[in-house]
């Protein structure tokens, strides 16, 4: 294990929290009701807090004085490290919640690696971040049922959804030099996430999709992106890049 | 050092019971359970310097930085003049840290506290209006990300219940 690895496991981390945390954080106004407009922007609060602890963390591993808004605003998006799932566009209601789903699905196997790892302050993110995590899985999980086994048309567009998005998920379970050093278990978490996801699918009505037998993108866990995050960094970055080290 | 003035460091968890949680503002922070841990390094009659450890109740609770400042104002008032607001993240924050007195000013303000049978917020929560368990969930995520939104059947009244976490 070196310092570098840990470094880049931690913005890994922090980066996919982050980026999944602002798009979601485009709904704030514009939830299909207001009591799922307030749960969605829970989320991304959450989201958030959990990228403010691991960034906070990968300053003070870097150290000369590096803080969290110097790695949060002024690193271009070819060092981002986030997974090409979180950068996906928002699309309707339906890929918001199938884009949570298997998100939060993902950070449960991830992060009960972490808790259980060797750093102790990943661990103790870990810790913390699990609680959320389990209100996130239960409610993304009971819209993909709701939607899936719901109307025709709320059925089809979480197909349509699914067909958007399930070609971004393979990365996830491609470990990057990174987490190969770190020693997580990718084999392992994609073992749990795709066992839950059948279940989740089968309850859905939806037709279960083979991870094996879909053309999958990568390229985020190490800083290959696709278009959609340059713009989302753009307005994220603006007003620090405007106003350098503006705060209030 | 850590100095062992007793009165002194009493005083101290006084000071710091009249600071109030800025979104849910019956519940002090010791009430809360944030309160970690209260250094005193040196006493008001030498140097004045103190360290004060918290913890969040969720990683993106927005009221910390308020409760940070609020905290190092209060102290500095009461005369200190090195002030020091340390954050930990482990062990993480559980509602089981609150007080039964937080509890019991939670349901007089109108907010159902944390009931240890109920896992996740779901129906059957009491409803801290009229005392009715015949109540239902409305949606998993409240007004803060500590809370969810419940209604009572009974007396109709909508309420928030404050999340085991």
């Amino acid at each position: 294990m070196t310092n570098a690895s840990l470094v880049d496991l931690t913005l890994y981390l922090a980066d996919s929290t982050l980026v999944l945390g602002q798009r979601n954080g485009d709904w704030c106004g514009h939830g299909p009701v207001l009591e799922q407009d307030i749960a969605i922007t829970n989320i991304t609060l959450d989201l958030i807090g959990q990228a403010r602890s691991f960034y906070q963390y990968a300053a003070q591993l870097i150290g000369n004085g590096c803080t969290e808004d110097q790695l949060a605003y002024w690193r271009n998006e070819r060092e981002f490290k986030n997974c090409l799932l979180c950068e996906r566009p928002n699309g309707d209601w339906a890929q918001t919640i199938l884009r949570q789903t298997f998100f939060s699905f993902y950070q449960r196997e991830l992060f009960a690696q972490l808790l259980n790892g060797n750093d102790s302050t990943l661990s103790a993110i870990a810790e913390k971040s699990l609680k959320e995590i389990s209100y996130h899985c239960r409610w993304s999980g009971e819209w993909v049922c709701r939607l899936g086994d719901g109307t025709e048309e709320s059925h089809r567009r979480l197909e349509a959804a699914t067909e958007n998005l399930w070609p971004y998920v393979g990365e996830l379970f491609i470990a990057a030099p990174y987490e190969t050093a770190m020693q997580i278990d990718t084999a392992a978490i994609k073992k749990g996430w795709s066992d839950a996801i059948d279940t989740l699918f089968t309850e859905a009505t939806l037709s279960p999709v083979s991870l094996s037998s879909t053309f999958m993108h990568t390229g985020g866990k190490t800083g290959q992106h696709t278009e959609a995050l340059g713009y989302l960094l753009a307005e994220m970055q603006y007003v620090q890049r405007s106003f350098p080290g503006c705060e209030w | 050092m850590v100095t062992t003035d007793n009165n002194e460091l009493q005083d101290c968890y006084g000071w710091l019971a009249a600071i109030h949680d800025p979104e849910i503002p019956v519940l002090s922070i010791l009430d809360l359970g944030i309160v970690r841990n209260i250094e005193l390094l040196s006493t008001l009659n030498q140097e004045g310097h103190i360290r004060v450890t918290i913890t969040a109740t969720y990683t993106g609770c927005p009221a910390m930085d308020t409760i940070a400042m609020l905290i190092k104002m209060e102290l500095r008032n009461k005369g200190y003049k090195k002030v020091e607001v340390e954050r930990s993240i482990s062990p993480a924050w559980t509602t089981d840290w609150m007080t039964q007195e937080g509890k019991e000013k939670l349901r007089a303000y109108g907010i159902a506290p944390p009931d240890k049978r109920f896992s996740i917020p779901d129906n059957g929560i009491t409803c801290p209006q009229c005392g009715s368990s015949n109540t239902r969930l409305l949606s998993e995520f409240g007004s803060t990300a500590c809370k969810s939104l419940l209604q009572c059947n009974d007396c109709a009244e909508p309420f928030d219940y404050f999340k085991c976490h």
